[in-house]
């Protein structure tokens, strides 16, 4: 049983598998905790001749006391969730120098949008790259998704990040590289008959080689 | 009380004195004995839990064993598995028809319709529902629906293929999956579907407030009997928000409107909120019935009365209410505003609390006992420990940044069936074989159903477990073959074995059905009593005469009454009068 | 617009006039009875298609994703809109669109007609079929291929080929000129089927050259259609028995 998640690279990583594993050893504690009393409480109170139940209809004191730890646990838990969840999906979370693209997801396939040299989107220089998503390593991306037609979910497992892409909306996701390196992109929402590979490639490139590829982007690029 | 006892006592004469003359159509077929409907119910949801066990076993072999034929496959049409070989689009549609068949025409009718028709009646002392015809309509309503939902598979373009959850704009455009014809038959059935649902669960409210025998005062009621009461209530409200939801759907899909379409100025999250919003009371109605059983049986399996009684009913009451206020934790993704997952997030870590309290009490109602390991304290027991574990793991999803990873994943599909299979099913699986013997007057044959729940126990953590490994490695749910991704490639391994798994569970399931089919022809004759239980339906015959009661019941305490010191017997039936003994009835309700 | 004037007014002769076979274009040749058992007249059309000017370059595919795909290629695969070969143009479907007598049907052709998947690319691109006619979709890629069509007035599909050596059986019930194929795992993968009521047609291949065979006699509208660069049409006088010729010419830089 492996309860470890695989290698991360993002800056997201770290955040995330801290909260999992955080989770993991309290659920884990009180999976044990109370799985163990359950067994041990069927072997040792077994019905045996002679020995009656007692008859005992509850404690208020215990009630009261496994409430409030319970409540308290889980709390402590979502506040610990928010402060993570704002600054991964917060609306202001987004660095103000990100790196822009488009990510358009349509059964099933992503096109990517870049900017030109300007940086800027919706310009004439942009180029659009079918299911191969370039970023420069430990630089944050701005990705605007859309999709054509049904729902689609972007997912990238190595930066724990994924967000859907809703027809008729534009929606904004966030994500710092931390390693160089290939990786996948997976449609997390059934969007078809396709669904099971509508996949992408993502390339992390060292800032130089993703400037010499941008640069040149347009020759590797299908439309202009 | 008393005004009510006086006009039923007169139903039952005439109950009675027509239970000669009926004819077999109007005894076993058209009944409006609510028994007789909720063994028709059962019968009708026992066959859809093969029929959805079925369509996984089909999934199962593709993850399993992916692009290789299938074993009897060849039987299948083209459209779905040339060769036997699965093809993409009948796996999205076996994935979409196993979640509907399991949750609304299997685990729903179990718990609500079996139940809620078979117990609320016996166990308030009432001699039938409030509205036996209605009663009747509920359930030959449920059977075209029922009819329609598997004709799906044979109509041209295939089944429904969006997901039991039928995302728009998916579901809502034909060109997207080319199916046309099979989603909108999903949607005509599950409305009709719906409209059964409505009707039952009238029903059983305006039972369980005005037909209880006298003394059964409301927290004098047994925890099925307020769980069934409360998930009636949840049903009503919740089943029209979905039929609404699914007109607008099946207006969009034929009419041309574009509730859920953007192109037109729809809104696809629409869908979303009202499918949720309707979504989220339901996972709660598939498992407080699951609950309720499950605490009865355990008092009764521990001779001991339930550990703090007020404290489940409140804990019942307060996840119907909170209930209904988590919808968005199953849309953490989906662009709603983040500012809301935070808000939803904190809603969800809640009901958590009213569900530790529950495992909590079972605990506590074990502690001290004197435990008889027979066959529904057995499920009943796995019920809890499999509860403990879907209950747990829903605190990593409802943890808004860990649910970024794995939303949508097989840890999520682990958490549901832990809730679902390992939750109600296993209840059910109590359920059943603790009132068995009085539904049909024989007793299921022990030793087999211990073989098949030793076995049932082991493979279904086979099955289930290894997924949230599958899960945490990034592993999405839905995927026709996993091996297409590079990262998924290795688990390979884990899902053969959940495959093999599967099949084991699978094939067990048919010593239950064996013995449920065997045991009602030459089954041991079952006693009035057989598990001394103290709830009113163990007072007469089993199976039950028409109109229940000879004399309607008084009830003078609470069900569970195990142990009790006032008798030499562990138990102390909730209508048997006891000389006044001053010292000690005042000890408890 | 003349000439379906006249045969719009030819056709209502005919229908007014109950019995009498009138006018020069309702067929003086074939026998109605022989007609219905047997579409098949002597006359023929053929042709060629020629392309002048200069052809618009046609975009590179990036396959590299495919590699089952890219395999079958030498040099970087493009996306065949436009097919010149010395000067002829292949994937036109020719075909009569109007001439034929109203109401008449035609024995719908016992072989299907095929389009096979294969470098992730569909052969043929353009063709036509029959209404009712058997189409058989090959995938010769050893990967998944799904087969979408969006017909306006018939009833689409959307189906998959997740291997090699699968085929699959469809068929469009009503004339559509045309229905368009495409492969959404693919995203540069296109095809047009035009469908039609009656089995004259031809399709171009890369000599350009066409026959449309067994037209009974009479003057037909004959049209050329290509994807890309529209159509043209021509109207042709077809004898009972031997061949009528009709040439097309398509002209570069069109946008």
């Amino acid at each position: 049983m492996n309860w470890l998640l695989p290698p991360g690279a993002s800056t997201f990583a770290g955040e995330i598998d801290w909260l999992y594993y955080v989770i993991l050893w309290v659920t884990g504690i009180a999976f044990v905790a109370t799985e163990v009393a359950l067994v041990w409480f069927l072997i040792r109170y077994r019905a045996r001749p002679g020995v009656r139940a007692r008859y005992y209809h509850g404690n208020n004191k215990a009630e009261v006391v496994w409430t409030s730890v319970t409540a308290i646990a889980v709390l402590v838990l979502g506040l610990m969730s928010a402060g993570g969840w704002n600054r991964i999906k917060g609306r202001d979370s987004v660095p103000p120098n990100a790196f822009p693209v488009i990510v358009h997801a349509k059964q099933f396939e992503w096109e990517i949008t870049y900017p030109g040299p300007d940086l800027q989107l919706g310009t004439a220089d942009d180029f659009t790259v079918r299911n191969q998503l370039h970023v420069p390593v430990d630089r944050a991306i701005n990705a605007t998704l859309t999709s054509e037609d049904a729902i689609h979910s972007f997912f990238v497992p190595a930066w724990r990040i994924k967000q859907d892409a809703v027809p008729g909306m534009r929606i904004q996701v966030w994500f710092q590289p931390t390693q160089t390196g290939e990786f996948e992109i997976a449609c997390a929402e059934l969007c078809g008959l396709g669904h099971y590979r509508m996949r992408g490639s993502v390339t992390v490139h060292s800032e130089e080689e993703f400037d010499r590829w941008h640069r040149n982007g347009g020759q590797l690029a299908l439309g202009q | 009380m008393a005004t009510i006892t006086a006009p039923t006592a007169g139903h039952i004469a005439t109950g009675e004195a027509h239970a000669h003359e009926m004819s077999f159509l109007r005894k076993y077929i058209f009944s409006t004995d609510h028994k007789i409907i909720g063994i028709q119910f059962l019968i009708m949801s026992l066959v859809f839990l093969l029929v959805g066990g079925l369509l996984a076993m089909v999934i199962r072999w593709q993850l399993g064993f992916p692009g290789q034929a299938m074993p009897g496959g060849g039987v299948l049409p083209d459209t779905m598995a040339p060769d036997g070989i699965v093809l993409p689009e009948f796996y999205n549609a076996l994935v979409t028809m196993h979640g509907t068949f399991m949750v609304f025409f299997a685990i729903m009718p179990l718990l609500v319709g079996v139940f809620g028709n078979y117990l609320i009646p016996l166990k308030i002392g009432a001699p039938d529902m409030a509205f036996p015809r209605i009663n009747m309509a509920s359930f030959w309503i449920a059977v075209p629906a029922g009819i329609m939902m598997i004709a799906g598979f044979v109509v041209e373009g295939g089944h429904a293929a969006a997901g039991w959850t039928a995302y728009a704009p998916l579901s809502e455009r034909a060109d997207l999956t080319g199916v046309s014809m099979g989603q909108i038959l999903w949607c005509i059935s599950l409305i009709i579907l719906g409209l059964s649902s409505i009707l039952g669960s009238f029903n059983y409210i305006t039972t369980v407030i005005n037909l209880r025998a006298p003394g059964m005062h409301w927290f004098r009621l047994p925890l099925s009997i307020w769980a069934l009461f409360v998930t009636a209530i949840l049903v009503l409200l919740a089943m029209p928000i979905l039929s609404g939801a699914i007109i607008m759907l099946l207006f969009d899909q034929t009419l041309g409107t574009h509730f859920f379409g953007p192109a037109q100025g729809g809104q696809p999250l629409l869908w979303q909120h009202l499918f949720w919003f309707f979504g989220h009371p339901e996972v709660y109605i598939l498992i407080l019935p699951a609950m309720g059983f499950a605490s009865d049986i355990i008092a009764n399996g521990s001779r001991k009365p339930v550990f703090g009684y007020a404290s489940m009913v409140f804990a019942i009451l307060a996840i119907a209410v909170l209930g209904w206020g988590v919808w968005g934790h199953h849309m953490f993704m989906s662009g709603m505003n983040p500012t809301l997952g935070t808000s939803f997030m904190i809603s969800t870590m809640l009901i958590a609390v009213p569900s530790a309290i529950k495992v909590f009490n079972w605990l506590g109602t074990i502690w001290g006992g004197s435990v008889r390991f027979h066959v529904p304290m057995l499920h009943a027991v796995a019920f809890v420990s499999m509860f403990i574990i879907g209950g747990l793991s829903g605190i990593f999803m409802a943890s808004t940044p860990v649910d970024i990873y794995i939303h949508d994943t097989y840890f999520i599909v682990a958490h549901l069936h832990y809730v679902l299979f390992g939750g109600s099913l296993f209840a059910i699986f109590a359920a059943i074989s603790y009132w068995y013997p009085k539904m049909f007057g024989r007793m299921m044959n022990p030793f087999w159903a211990k073989v098949h729940f030793v076995i049932t126990f082991i493979a279904y953590n086979g099955v289930f477990f290894p997924m949230h490994q599958l899960g945490l490695q990034g592993h999405m749910r839905r995927i026709f073959d996993p091996n297409e991704y590079e990262f998924l490639q290795h688990l390979q391994g884990i899902n053969t074995f959940i495959s093999i798994s599967a099949f084991v569970l699978f094939a067990a399931q048919f010593i239950f059905a064996i013995n449920f089919i065997a045991s009602w022809f030459v089954g041991a004759k079952a006693p009035d009593n057989p598990w001394d239980d103290n709830g009113l339906e163990w007072t007469v015959a089993s199976p039950p005469p028409h109109g229940n009661f000879a004399t309607i019941p008084r009830v003078f305490r609470g069900p569970y009454e195990y142990s009790s010191p006032l008798v030499e017997e562990d138990f102390l039936p909730q209508n048997r009068e006891l000389p006044p003994q001053p010292a000690a009835s005042a000890a408890h309700t | 617009m003349k000439r379906i004037l006249i045969g719009g007014m030819v056709l209502s002769l005919g229908a007014c006039g109950g019995s009498e076979e009138a006018g020069p274009e309702g067929g003086d040749a074939a026998a109605p009875a022989a007609q219905a058992a047997q579409a098949a007249g002597g006359g023929s059309v053929t042709g060629v298609v020629d392309f002048t000017g200069t052809a618009p370059v046609n975009p590179t595919i990036d396959m590299s994703e495919e590699a089952v795909c890219q395999r079958k290629y030498a040099t970087a695969p493009t996306d065949p809109v436009v097919l010149v070969t010395d000067g002829k143009l292949a994937n036109v479907v020719v075909y009569v669109k109007s001439g034929l007598p109203a109401g008449q049907s035609f024995p719908v052709p016992s072989t299907p007609a095929v389009i096979d998947q294969e470098g992730c690319l569909y052969h043929p691109r353009a063709m036509a079929v029959m209404a009712g006619q058997t189409i058989q979709i090959k995938n010769s890629d050893a990967v998944l291929h799904n087969i979408k069509a969006v017909p306006t007035k018939n009833r689409g599909f959307n189906i998959s080929q997740p291997r090699a050596g699968m085929t699959t059986e469809r068929s469009f019930t009503t004339e559509e000129v045309t229905v368009p194929l495409e492969c959404s795992v693919h995203g540069w993968m296109h095809a047009n089927v035009a469908v039609l009521s009656h089995p004259f047609f031809a399709t171009t291949g890369p000599d350009g050259s066409f026959t449309i065979t067994g037209l009974p006699a009479g003057t037909y509208e004959i049209e050329a259609r290509h994807e890309e660069l529209g159509t043209r049409t021509m109207s042709v006088s077809v004898p009972a028995t031997g061949s009528a010729s009709a040439n097309f010419t398509f002209t570069g830089s069109t946008s």
